[in-house]
């Protein structure tokens, strides 16, 4: 079926034309570039998951863009260190994983859990305003990553390594109109990977299980929480720590998956445009990740413009726009839907509120 | 600092040396602390990361060198006011805001949009007379900072967007504002590199010393400005009255969120200025990677000050003098210029840790607890 005359006799219209061109172009690329964009939404995604773990028992956390760089760091540092030490070895067969790169991942979450510890111990123990201890562990991760990274390029260091992507088998990615859909999910790396399934588990583990149910309690009334039994102080505590598993996956990611690298300020905002699709996505693990991907198109959206511009119209249109311009993409999505978005989502009720006990108060 | 007597302290007959013990103990642990840490983190980084041979001196070489590029000789004192005063406009933008429990991380971008509105007009005004240019180049720097700090102001208070998120999504948009324009429109033509113009007669006048410009007083000026804002008038009661118990503040018949959107946009307005003070004051022209690190110090320096717009004035001459001196840190002992953020860090890490700090060091009264504002959170404004 031949549909470019159909097309071209829309495109004429004047906008609504150029609407259809929009259309039209995001139908194009958005199913090539699906293996790209589930990619890109992966930081964004583990990072929310970070947000509705702390949020969801109380604990509001500006600090995860601080704990991912501190991770990214970690394990690109740990790569570079005990790479040599294993011989430098060959990538492995799946994911081009070696023993070195699992410890640079374990390293990754430590390192997170360590920050998200800090965090805790501020937010909860000593209740400080949760928002200046996130604040100034992003500084100190800032600094300290600079830092570090400044003495370390003194001596050339040699590369971390990172993971490769599943190869998924031909027969399946070349299937017809279902083919882009198995393309995207299975040519990842294994942090990409296993994102989905980690989403799942934590849909289910926070809505089934005793758990997730304490957790929400715990967010919404610690009061009333804690005069049924549960230790308020104590599953904030380690809620915030399970979320610093999150952020150090996400961290991981940027270092050992994305890139073979590290930058200065390398994070670049996810961390906080991953609380916006956690308020975006109501406070659940689902809809973060939904919203993840809607960003991680944005983001997508943003490189493919500059590299290639849809035709006609449109892309004169697009083509006017400074290039630079385009790299603002992401971030006026993220503010546009926080104003839009944020009255109708309503976060946990005790979220951000430290908690004294009874006892103490 | 108003809790110097606190209503029927009971601990008056303790004693005078005790009180100021009391008072002074914990800035100076803290100061000693975050030495010792940072030493260790030169030791510990020297050790393990350059490999070079390791020395026990070097910490002290760093500190040494650190003191000497911040006060060792009258140009290091102008330098270190130069660094100090983009600090105190900044500062003083997220104190402000901060005394009415908005959490104003957005400096960054509004410095970088003063910066721009200053390097804007101030080509266009460059060859007018100074005494036009400069004050029409302060202008734009101010109006366009309070431009990017009256869009999170005012999506605060229409949706509850929650200013952390919208402030910092503005910085990025800033920088790639700035970059497209540098590199287009503003670009001088045919530069291999994108640079602007200088702003020539726009430029700040210097007063003391090689580069003093006129900013190292107008920001301390900015500072009592502020204070008396804040203490003396019914708009700055209003602010505060909003930080200490909004929902008060609007049973009292205050309009919550009319003071919200013009906090922010004063806010950005000093962020303006702070880039003002930078563009005309030091560089006079914008390159596309013009930046620097004065937002995220502000947050720190307005921190370290408690929020008190008159303790910013300290607080901006300790990181001022420490950015001052990080250059011949670097030169003479190697060490990086990043340091500097550490040690930001870490005094602010000591400073939130302070009920810990006081238990150990058995100070048992609390004579200056900041205003903090109550617990900000990500939760929107719900008219009850």
């Amino acid at each position: 079926m031949d549909l470019a005359p159909l097309m071209d006799s829309l495109y004429a219209i004047p906008l609504l034309g150029i609407v259809f061109q929009a259309i039209g172009y995001m139908v194009d690329v958005i199913p090539s570039n699906g293996s790209n964009i589930l990619n890109q939404a992966t930081p964004l995604a583990l990072a929310a998951l970070c947000g509705v773990v702390c949020e969801r028992s109380g604990v509001v956390n500006i600090g995860i863009e601080g704990t991912m760089l501190i991770s990214a760091f970690t394990a690109w540092v740990v790569g570079i260190a005990i790479n040599p030490m294993f011989g430098n070895p060959v990538p492995g067969e799946v994911f081009g994983a070696t023993i070195p790169l699992v410890i640079c991942v374990v390293a990754a979450v430590a390192a997170a859990i360590v920050v998200s510890a800090l965090h805790a111990w501020l937010s909860i123990s000593l209740r400080a305003n949760q928002i200046i201890s996130g604040t100034i562990i992003n500084i100190f991760a800032f600094g300290v990553t600079g830092y570090l990274d400044q003495l370390i390029s003194k001596s050339s260091p040699a590369s971390a390594g990172s993971f490769m992507a599943f190869t998924p088998p031909e027969a399946l990615v070349t299937l017809p109109v279902v083919g882009w859909i198995f393309e995207m999910f299975l040519y990842q790396g294994p942090i990409a990977m296993s994102t989905i399934i980690l989403v799942v588990g934590l849909q289910v583990w926070l809505f089934r299980s005793r758990w997730g149910l304490r957790t929400r309690a715990v967010g919404e009334h610690p009061r009333a929480a804690e005069t049924v039994g549960i230790d308020v102080l104590r599953l904030r505590f380690r809620n915030v720590l399970i979320g610093g598993v999150f952020a150090g996956l996400a961290g991981a990611w940027l270092t050992i998956e994305a890139t073979n690298s590290f930058q200065i300020g390398m994070t670049a905002g996810r961390g906080f445009i991953a609380l916006a699709a956690m308020i975006m996505g109501r406070w659940t693990p689902l809809g973060a990740f939904g919203s993840a991907i809607l960003f991680a198109v944005f983001v997508q959206l943003s490189q493919l413009i500059k590299i290639a511009p849809p035709q006609g119209d449109l892309g004169s249109i697009m083509g006017s726009v400074p290039a630079q311009l385009w790299d603002a993409l992401p971030y006026i999505l993220t503010i546009v839907i926080l104003a839009g978005v944020v009255g109708r989502s309503v976060p946990p009720a005790a979220d951000g509120v430290p908690y004294e006990r009874e006892s103490a108060a | 600092m108003s809790a110097a007597t606190p209503s029927g302290a009971p601990r008056r007959e303790r004693g005078l040396a005790y009180r100021v013990w009391a008072r002074l103990a914990i800035p100076l642990t803290v100061t000693i602390l975050s030495a010792l840490v940072g030493a260790v983190i030169i030791l510990v980084s020297e050790l393990l990361v350059t490999g070079e041979p390791f020395e026990w001196g070097l910490a002290l070489t760093a500190y040494g060198a650190l003191l000497q590029g911040a006060l060792g000789s009258p140009d290091a004192i102008v330098s270190t006011l130069v660094n100090t005063a983009p600090l105190l406009f900044g500062g003083l933008a997220v104190a402000f805001a901060f005394r009415a429990g908005l959490f104003n991380i957005g400096v960054q971008g509004q410095f970088l949009l003063g910066a721009l509105g200053a390097v804007l007009v101030g080509v266009w005004v460059a060859d007018w007379p100074p005494i036009l240019a400069i004050p029409i180049a302060t202008l734009a720097a101010i109006l366009a900072g309070a431009a990017w700090g009256f869009i999170p102001g005012f999506l605060k208070a229409a949706s509850g967007a929650h200013e952390v998120v919208s402030t910092i999504m503005l910085n990025y948009i800033a920088v790639a504002l700035l970059a497209a324009l540098v590199s287009g429109p503003l670009k001088v033509p045919g530069s291999p590199s994108p640079v602007t113009f200088d702003v020539g007669n726009a430029a700040w006048p210097v007063i003391l010393g090689r580069n003093g410009h006129i900013g190292i007083v107008l920001a301390p000026l900015a500072a009592v400005f502020v204070w008396w804002l804040l203490r003396r008038t019914t708009w700055g009661f209003q602010v505060r009255a909003v930080g200490a118990n909004p929902d008060a503040a609007r049973y009292a018949g205050m309009r919550t969120k009319a003071i919200t959107v013009a906090t922010m946009t004063f806010s950005g307005a000093l962020g303006g200025l702070a880039g003002a003070c930078v563009l005309l004051g030091v560089t006079h022209t914008m390159t596309s990677s013009f930046g620097t690190t004065v937002g995220f110090d502000s947050i720190a320096v307005a921190l370290l000050a408690a929020s008190e717009p008159l303790l910013v004035i300290p607080a901006a001459l300790l990181f001022g003098g420490m950015r001052a001196g990080a250059g011949l840190m670097q030169i003479k002992a190697g060490i990086p210029v990043e340091l500097v953020d550490v040690l930001q860090a870490v005094i602010l890490l000591f400073l939130v840790a302070r009920p810990v700090l006081r238990r150990l060091l058995r100070l048992n009264t609390v004579p200056d607890e900041p205003a903090t504002p109550r617990a900000t959170t990500m939760v929107p404004e719900v008219p009850v």
